[in-house]
C-alpha cells in the first residue's frame, strides 16, 4: 500500500461559488517531493480544475507562493517529508484578494513596486563607450542580499500591516527602494522618498519582522526598512538644520 | 471580442521581449508598445538562468576568438555573419545593462569580472554570482518601468498571430484571469517567447516553456529552421531536472563516474590535467559531455539511484569559502533538493533537456518572411547557435536580438501605412471560433496530462540524445497519433475566470506541433552534427548537411521539411578539437 | 465579467494563529508598563517636592506588596523590552570594518555591555 498525503485545499470559482470552500485530495508521498508537486499531481490525475501558478520548481520565480498549514511557503520549496503524517492545508497567500483557487490578484503589489521607481537614476549619465562604472566587491556587497528578492509575495502575507493597511507600500518594494539607494551607481534615493518616507511607506512598518523570517531568499526586508527609517530621519533633520544646504 | 490598437506587440516578457520593448521605446518615444505574457515579466524563464552571459571586454582576447569559439561550438551550422555580428555587439549590451544597474560580479579593481565557460578559448562569460539570469531578467524588467509607453499586458495567453495580405497585423490572446479574448491590431509584432523544453521529460525548463510562440509564427506560415538540435544540459538534478550551472565547472568542478573517473577523457576531451583547463574535459561543449554520460551509461559505469542514472559532479576541492562566493545558489538548490552538501560530498547529475537552438527562421535583423513580423531569443533561429549553443551565448544573444528585433519592429511599423483590419479575413474570428469549440465539446475523450506524458516519452527514447531511423520514425508515427488524438482533448474546466486547464490544453497543442517539426527535421538530417547526434549516420556530412533545415506547417499533414544555405564567411568547416595540452 | 474577487477580512484574534505575532504583540505591550512606571516615577518626584511626610507616604506605597509586585512586572517588562530592542539592533545599523560585516552578536554584545556599564555606573552613585 504506497503512503500518501492528505491535502486540504481552499478552492473559489466565482463564477459558481459564492463563497470559498476546503477541498481534500490524495496524493502519493514521495521522499523527494515538494507541496507543488503534490498539486501537479492533482491536476494531472485527479482534478484539472485546480488553478495555481508555478513555473520553475527551482525557488527563483517566485510564482508559487501559497500558505501551507498557515504559514507563507513557495509551494517548490515546502517538501512533503516535512508534513509527513499531518494534514497539508493550502491556501492562497493572505492579504490578497482570491481571484480563483490558489491563483491571488497581485495588482496592488505591481503598483507599489512601481511607485518606488526601482531602477538606477544615475549621476551625470555616463556614455556607454566609456565602459562600465567602477564598483568594488565591497561595494558590490553593501546593496547585493537587497538584490535577492524574486517578488514572491511571502513577506506581504506574513506582515500583519499588510493585512491591516491596504496602502502600506510594504517589504519586498521597500527593499528593492533600498537596494538602488545603497547602489553607488544611484543618485536617486530623493526621487524615492516621496513614497518610501511617506507614511503609508516605511512609517508604516512596525518592525514585526515577520517578513524577514518567512523570505526564502533571505533579503531582510525588515533591516532594509528600518534602516530606511533611519536614513530617512537623518536626511529630514539635515533639511531641517540646514535648508537649502545640497543633500 | 475586444479589440486594442497599439503600434508594437511583444509576445513574451523574458529577457529578450523586455530587451525588444525598450529598445522599441527608445527608437521612436512616440510608439506605444503592448508588452503581453502568459506570466508576469519576473516569473520568466530567463530568471532560472544561472552561469552568465558572454562578451569580449578583456585584454587578453579579440571579437574573433568569440567569433571562432561560437562558430566552431555550433559545428559550423551558424551564419557567420550574424555571429560577427553579435559578438561585436554583446559587449555594448552586456555594459549597457550595467549602466541599468545589472549587479555583475567585479574584480577587485571595480571592473566586471569574467569567469571562464564550455567551449571557449578564453574566458568572457560575465556573471552575476551564479543567478546571472536572475539578475539580468530583474534589472531589465525594473529598468523597463521607467518608460510609459511600454503597456504591460500581464497575464495574457497569446493564441494566434493574425495575418492580413501577407502581412502580420496582429495578436489574438486571452485575457486570463478572466476568460475575455482580446485582438491586438498593430503594425509590427515580435515574438520572444522562449524555448520548448516541456516537450521533454527531463529539462531545466519551467512550466511556461511550452514552445507557443514558435507555434503561432509556424502555423501562420514562417517556417521553423534547424528543430532538431536540442540542447541537453550535461549537469542537471535527477528527478526535478533543476539546472546545476557550467559555472560550477568554469570554477574547476570535474564529473566522474561509478569508479570516480573523469571519464570526459575517454571521449577526446582529455588529458584530465592540468586543470582547470579551456576548452578542456568537463570544459568542453554540451553536445559532447552529454554524449559521453550516454556511452558511460551504455557502458554501465554511471551510478544508479531511484531517479535514473547519473554521474557525479565534484566541486569539494574548490572549498566552502569559493563555494558560498561563486556559487552558493549550486549550494542551495543541491542542498534542497538532492539532500547534498556540495561541500562534502559530490553532486548526482545527468543531462536533461535545456535549451532549443532551432526556432523561428529569422535574419541577422530579426525579420521573419511574414512581413511584419520578428522573433529574438530563444524562440527564433538567426542562427548564431547552429547545431549546438556555448554557454552564456544566449544571455549575451537575448540583448543582442532583442535589441536588434524592438528597433526592428519599431522602424518597421513607424514606417508602414496601418494595416487593413478585418477580423474575419485575418483569422481573428476563426481563432475564436476554435477556443470556443473547445468549450462546447462534448465528446472529449482524451487527457491532457496523458497526451502530454505519452509526447514526452517518444521524445526523449526517439529523439533524445542519440537517435536513429527506427527511431525517429516511432516518434513521427506516435507524434501524429498523438495529434489526431488531440483533436478529442477534453477541456475538464469550462470556466473563464484563470483557466489553466485551457492554457494546459492550448500549450499541449503548440507543442505537439513544434515536437512534429522537431522530429521529422531529425529523420530527414541523415548526419550527425552537434547536438544531433545519428547512431546509423555518425559522421558529420558537409556535402550533404552543411545547409539549415526549414520546416513548414501543413495544418493536420506532416510538415514539409526544406533546406536553406549557411552564410559562410571566414570559418571554413574543421575539425572540433577540445582537449589536448594546455593553451 | 466573469470575475468576483474574494476578499479575506483579518480577525481581530490575527495575532493568536501564530507565536510570532504572539511574541510581537507583548513586545508592543511592554510600551504601556513602561509607560506606567514612568507615570510612578513622576508621582515620586511630585511626593518629593511635597516634602518629607508626602514622601514617606510615596516610598511606604512602593515598598507595599502590591507596589513590589507591581514594579517587579514593570521590570520584566522593561527587561523584555531591552533584549527584543537589542536583539533587533544589527539589522537597523549593519556594520562594515575592513572589508568584513561586523557579525550581528557582536553588535548585540555590545550593547548589553554598555547596559551593563552605565548600570554598574547608576548602582555606584545610588551608594549601593
Amino acid at each position: 500500500m504506497t503512503e500518501t498525503v492528505t491535502l486540504e485545499v481552499l478552492r473559489y470559482r466565482p463564477e459558481t461559488d459564492s463563497e470559498p470552500h476546503f477541498q481534500t485530495y490524495t496524493a502519493p508521498y514521495n521522499e523527494d517531493w515538494v507541496v507543488l508537486d503534490a498539486l501537479n499531481h492533482v491536476k494531472d490525475h485527479v482534478d484539472q480544475t485546480l488553478s495555481y501558478r508555478w513555473s520553475c520548481h527551482m525557488a527563483v520565480c517566485g510564482s508559487c507562493g501559497m500558505m501551507i498549514n498557515g504559514e507563507p511557503k513557495l509551494s517548490c520549496h515546502a517538501f512533503l517529508r516535512d508534513y509527513r503524517g499531518k494534514t497539508i492545508r493550502i491556501e492562497p497567500l493572505d492579504h490578497f484578494p482570491i481571484e480563483r483557487d490558489l491563483v491571488v490578484v497581485m495588482d496592488s503589489f505591481m503598483a507599489k513596486l512601481s511607485s518606488v521607481k526601482p531602477y538606477l537614476i544615475p549621476k551625470p549619465e555616463k556614455p556607454l563607450d566609456d565602459g562600465e562604472h567602477l564598483q568594488t566587491p565591497l561595494q558590490l556587497m553593501a546593496f547585493k542580499q537587497y538584490t535577492q528578492c524574486i517578488n514572491c509575495l511571502l513577506c506581504y502575507a506574513a506582515c500583519p500591516q499588510c493585512g491591516l493597511n491596504d496602502d502600506f507600500v510594504g517589504p519586498a518594494a521597500l527593499a528593492l527602494a533600498h537596494r538602488y539607494n545603497l547602489d553607488s551607481r544611484d543618485a536617486g534615493k530623493d526621487d524615492r522618498t516621496g513614497v518610501v518616507a511617506s507614511n503609508p511607506g516605511v512609517w508604516e512598518c512596525t518592525f514585526v519582522g515577520a517578513c524577514s523570517d518567512v523570505c526564502p531568499k533571505h533579503v531582510d526586508p525588515a533591516a532594509a526598512i528600518q534602516q530606511t527609517k533611519i536614513s530617512a530621519s537623518l536626511d529630514w533633520f539635515k533639511a531641517k538644520l540646514m535648508p537649502g544646504a545640497s543633500p | 471580442m475586444d479589440l486594442i490598437s497599439t503600434d508594437v506587440v511583444i509576445v513574451g516578457a523574458g529577457g529578450a521581449g523586455i530587451r525588444a520593448a525598450i529598445a522599441a521605446v527608445e527608437a521612436d518615444p512616440s510608439l506605444r508598445v503592448a508588452l503581453l505574457s502568459k506570466v508576469y515579466p519576473m516569473r520568466s524563464h530567463t530568471v532560472a538562468a544561472e552561469g552568465g552571459a558572454a562578451g569580449v571586454v578583456k585584454d587578453n582576447d579579440s571579437l574573433d576568438n568569440h567569433f571562432h569559439d561560437t562558430v566552431s561550438g555550433g559545428d559550423w551550422l551558424c551564419d557567420q555573419d550574424a555571429v560577427d555580428l553579435f559578438v561585436n555587439e554583446a559587449p555594448r549590451e552586456l555594459v549597457q545593462m550595467e549602466h541599468w544597474g545589472c549587479p555583475w560580479s567585479r574584480e577587485p579593481s571595480g571592473k566586471v569580472a569574467v569567469r571562464p565557460f564550455g567551449g571557449m578559448k578564453i574566458e568572457r562569460t560575465w556573471y552575476a554570482a551564479d543567478k546571472t539570469g536572475f539578475h539580468m531578467l530583474h534589472t531589465l524588467f525594473q529598468t523597463s518601468l521607467k518608460y510609459p509607453s511600454i503597456e504591460r499586458f500581464d497575464e495574457y495567453y497569446s493564441t494566434d498571430l493574425l495575418v492580413e495580405d501577407g502581412r502580420c497585423v496582429g495578436v489574438l490572446a486571452i485575457e486570463m484571469r478572466s476568460g475575455r479574448v482580446v485582438a491586438f491590431k498593430a503594425n509590427a509584432v515580435v515574438i520572444a517567447t522562449g524555448g520548448a523544453g516541456r516537450i521533454f521529460p527531463f529539462t531545466t525548463n519551467g512550466a511556461v516553456k511550452t514552445g507557443d510562440g514558435m507555434a503561432m509564427a509556424y502555423r501562420a506560415g514562417v517556417p521553423l529552421k534547424d528543430m532538431e538540435f536540442i540542447q541537453y544540459h550535461p549537469t542537471g538534478l535527477p528527478g526535478t531536472g533543476i539546472l546545476i550551472t557550467e559555472g560550477s565547472r568554469g570554477e574547476g568542478g570535474i564529473l566522474v563516474n561509478k569508479d570516480g573517473y573523469r571519464y570526459l577523457q575517454d571521449y577526446n576531451l582529455g588529458p584530465p590535467d592540468p586543470w582547470p583547463r579551456k576548452k578542456a574535459m568537463e570544459l568542453g561543449p554540451r553536445d559532447r559531455l552529454s554524449q559521453a554520460f550516454w556511452h558511460e551509461q551504455q557502458k554501465g559505469r554511471t551510478i544508479r539511484t531511484p531517479h535514473g542514472d547519473v554521474v557525479h559532479l565534484d566541486i569539494r576541492h574548490l572549498g566552502e569559502k569559493k563555494i558560498d562566493e561563486r556559487l552558493p545558489m549550486v549550494r542551495e538548490l543541491a542542498r534542497a533538493y538532492v539532500g547534498v552538501d556540495p561541500v562534502h560530498e559530490p553532486i548526482p547529475v545527468r543531462p536533461v533537456v535545456h535549451y532549443t537552438m532551432g526556432g523561428i527562421h529569422t535574419d541577422i535583423d530579426t525579420a521573419t518572411p511574414l512581413a511584419g513580423l520578428f522573433a529574438a531569443g530563444e524562440c527564433a533561429c538567426v542562427s548564431i547557435n547552429g547545431a549546438n549553443r556555448l554557454g552564456s551565448n544566449s544571455l549575451a544573444e537575448i540583448l543582442v536580438f532583442g535589441a536588434r528585433a524592438g528597433r526592428a519592429a519599431a522602424a518597421f511599423a513607424s514606417a508602414a501605412p496601418a494595416g487593413a483590419f478585418h477580423a474575419a479575413a485575418n483569422g481573428a474570428e476563426a481563432a475564436h471560433a476554435r477556443l470556443t469549440a473547445l468549450f462546447m465539446r462534448e465528446d472529449g475523450t482524451e487527457s491532457v496530462s496523458r497526451l502530454r506524458k505519452a509526447m514526452n516519452e517518444t521524445m526523449e527514447t526517439g529523439a533524445g540524445i542519440y537517435r536513429t531511423e527506427r527511431s525517429l520514425q516511432e516518434t513521427c508515427r506516435m507524434l501524429a497519433e498523438l495529434r489526431a488524438r488531440y483533436q478529442r482533448v477534453e477541456l475538464v474546466d469550462r470556466s473563464n475566470v484563470f483557466n489553466t486547464d485551457l492554457i494546459q490544453v492550448l500549450e499541449l497543442g503548440s507543442m505537439l506541433q513544434v515536437a512534429e517539426a522537431m522530429a521529422h527535421s531529425a529523420l530527414r538530417r541523415k548526419e550527425s552534427r552537434g547536438s544531433h547526434q545519428r547512431l546509423d549516420h555518425p559522421e558529420r556530412d558537409d556535402d550533404g548537411y552543411l545547409r539549415h533545415s526549414l520546416a513548414s506547417c501543413r495544418g493536420e499533414d506532416l510538415p514539409a521539411i526544406d533546406y536553406c544555405d549557411v552564410t559562410i564567411t571566414r570559418s571554413q568547416p574543421a575539425q572540433r578539437v577540445y582537449g589536448g595540452a594546455a593553451a | 465579467m466573469s470575475r468576483r474577487p474574494y476578499v479575506r477580512q483579518v480577525e481581530r484574534s490575527w495575532w493568536l494563529a501564530h507565536p510570532r505575532y504572539v511574541a510581537y504583540m507583548a513586545r508592543e505591550i511592554t510600551s504601556l508598563f513602561i509607560g506606567l512606571y514612568c507615570a510612578l516615577l513622576v508621582v515620586g518626584l511630585v511626593r518629593l517636592a511635597q516634602g518629607p511626610a508626602a514622601w514617606e507616604g510615596f516610598l511606604a506605597a512602593a515598598s507595599s506588596a502590591p507596589g513590589v509586585l507591581f514594579q517587579l512586572v514593570c521590570l520584566a517588562f522593561a527587561a523584555y523590552h531591552s533584549v527584543t530592542w537589542f536583539a533587533l539592533t544589527p539589522k537597523a545599523m549593519p556594520l562594515t570594518l575592513r572589508g568584513k560585516r561586523v557579525p550581528g552578536g557582536a553588535i548585540v554584545g555590545a550593547h548589553y555591555a554598555v547596559w551593563a556599564a552605565v548600570s554598574l555606573v547608576v548602582l555606584i552613585a545610588a551608594g549601593v
